[in-house]
């Protein structure tokens, strides 16, 4: 009984103070009144008077609301683009094949391994040059470029599990390649499907140097953007109003990751391997 | 990949897969590949925002050099690379031992610890700093009221602290990235493995040294090339919390490209910084995908 305290419940405190600590304080200065915010005096663990003033002023204050749907639209159209393209490409590689195939799966997943932070440079020319600076939209292209990577990697995987004798015995019977691909093995490839979109939409919500870079306009930002751009402003920190972003910017994440905590976290560990 | 060959019903569609391919190659050629390339190129250019540069040479890469900014930030990144690093793996692997033990509430804590890293970094990055603010830090408030100071940190203002603030942030962010890795590499290690190792009468300790590290080893190269990539190309956490002050002294090499190329306009000189990452980044890209084969 002692060792169990020691070997679990002591360390998992410690680890479960460190992890979670800091979502605690985000919560709790998200209805902290500015008068308790800065004040020396009071216990700064707990608030006296939760108040809704900066999630309220938040809401109807500021652009938060706008870079939320702009937001959503991003992620999910460069989800939706990346999956199905990512699909077709991991059918190409694992179920048709052609020279030099399983080079190009590998040059794919090495794409992943090319950061944002020496890609922003160029691209910043590039949309410079194509008039695509400052508009939403050029975002769901070039998020492609890290998720399609993980997408594709991701699906090979789980196409790799789908048996080979599904799609023979529907050639036998007649079936075309196109109504095998699409009848056949793209229905069997839900579960599949699924996980490269939750990752896709996360990474994309998740995403900071990109929009910041390419997106100026208040109205075009995207929540990370917008909250420390419009809401860090000189010395003047509005820190009730950005931790009430903070929370309300995680919650999509969150409530898809908690909806689907085993296939994240089996996705997440399967992109690892070969 | 041993099983990428076609199967028979499908042989001779070559051409079909090539163009299944086709969609997702052109994006990456175009938004990737191609970008990589010029990235490399204007390095080599004096190009300003919105104004096409000249091929200057190495020009760049001498300025650099001679640069105390530039030496600093390279200093900086490779600490905080194998700090951070180093700390994450430990802390990461310690709690998937703790976690891949059986106890009431474990699926709880498996999803819940693993936040960290699934919130978007700058948002919780706000959270750090506010944990960091000068004035109204509750570890200063603590510390106080304990009588142990009589004066508040200032975590963010001093270069050292500024460092260790920036580099708890990223322990915190990356720890359960090790933990989701190394807790799915150990319930992958047959349970009769270490039946047999209990039968002999071996020690935990002994035990995990050596049974459960040795499997894991390969595991661990890829966990770490991976997390090395990422964290040497941080920009998030440094630019929210620091912006690589006070004095340029926390500055990641991409902290300091996007200075001088964005806020800077000096596209050229951004881009020869980025560039400096690259070879580092090959090696390591390397690294990962000849683990990542052995291991399969």
């Amino acid at each position: 009984m002692k060792s169990r305290l020691l070997e679990i419940w002591l360390p998992l405190l410690l680890f479960t103070l460190f992890l979670l600590f800091p979502f605690y304080w985000m919560a709790l200065t998200a209805v902290r009144p500015n008068q308790e915010l800065v004040s020396t005096a009071t216990n700064p663990f707990i608030v006296r008077h939760p108040t809704f003033d900066h999630i309220r002023y938040l809401l109807s204050g500021t652009g938060f609301p706008r870079w939320f749907m702009t937001t959503m639209g991003i992620a999910t159209g460069a989800s939706i683009l990346s999956v199905a393209v990512s699909w077709l490409a991991a059918y190409g590689i694992v179920r048709v094949g052609f020279p030099g195939a399983s080079a190009t799966g590998l040059a794919i997943y090495l794409g992943y391994l090319v950061p944002p932070a020496i890609l922003f440079i160029p691209l910043a020319d590039i949309l410079l040059k194509l008039g695509w600076f400052d508009r939403p939209a050029a975002l769901v292209p070039v998020y492609t470029t890290f998720l399609i990577p993980f997408c594709t990697w991701l699906l090979m995987g789980y196409l790799k599990s789908i048996p080979r004798e599904i799609e023979e015995a529907a050639m036998v019977d007649g079936a075309g390649r196109l109504r095998v691909m699409l009848g056949i093995v793209l229905p069997l490839s839900g579960p599949g499907l699924i996980s490269a979109f939750i990752f896709a939409f996360t990474l994309s919500w998740n995403e900071y140097l990109y929009a910041l870079v390419f997106m100026s306009a208040p109205e075009h930002k995207t929540v990370p953007v917008g909250l420390a751009t419009e809401l860090v402003r000189g010395d003047i920190y509005q820190w009730g109003p950005l931790m009430a972003g903070a929370v309300l910017g995680c919650i999509p994440v969150v409530v898809i990751y908690f909806l689907f905590v085993d296939r994240y976290v089996q996705g997440m560990s399967g992109a690892l391997k070969g | 990949m041993a099983d990428a060959r076609a199967s028979p019903a499908l042989r001779g569609g070559a051409w079909f897969g090539a163009a299944l391919v086709a969609p997702a190659a052109i994006l990456l050629l175009l938004l990737l590949a191609y970008p990589l390339g010029l990235g490399v190129w204007l390095g080599f250019q004096d190009a300003k925002i919105g104004a096409p540069g000249q091929f200057i040479g190495m020009e760049n890469y001498q300025y650099l050099a001679d640069d105390p900014v530039f030496r600093l930030t390279t200093v900086n990144t490779i600490l905080y690379t194998i700090v951070t690093v180093l700390l994450k793996l430990f802390l990461g692997l310690g709690l998937a031992l703790v976690l891949n033990r059986s106890f009431a509430g474990v699926r709880f804590f498996r999803s819940v610890l693993l936040l960290p890293y699934v919130v978007p970094t700058v948002l919780s990055a706000f959270a750090w700093w506010w944990i960091f603010d000068p004035q109204f830090s509750f570890i200063s408030w603590t510390l106080v009221r304990l009588g142990l100071l009589d004066h508040n940190i200032d975590f963010l203002g001093d270069s050292w602290l500024a460092r260790g603030s920036l580099m708890i942030a990223n322990i915190w962010r990356g720890t359960p990235f090790f933990t989701i890795g190394y807790l799915a590499g150990l319930q992958s290690i047959p349970s009769d493995v270490y039946e047999a190792a209990q039968i002999d009468g071996a020690r935990a300790f002994r035990i995990f040294r050596e049974i459960t590290w040795p499997l894991l080893t390969p595991l661990t190269v890829i966990l770490t090339t991976f997390s090395a990539i990422f964290t040497f190309t941080d920009f998030q956490l440094v630019w929210t919390i620091t912006r690589g002050g006070p004095a340029n002294a926390t500055h990641l090499f991409v902290t300091l490209a996007y200075q001088r190329a964005i806020v800077g306009g000096a596209m050229g000189e951004g881009a020869a910084i980025a560039g400096v990452t690259l070879p580092a980044l090959a090696i390591l890209a390397f690294a990962a995908l000849r683990a990542i084969r052995e291991r399969a």
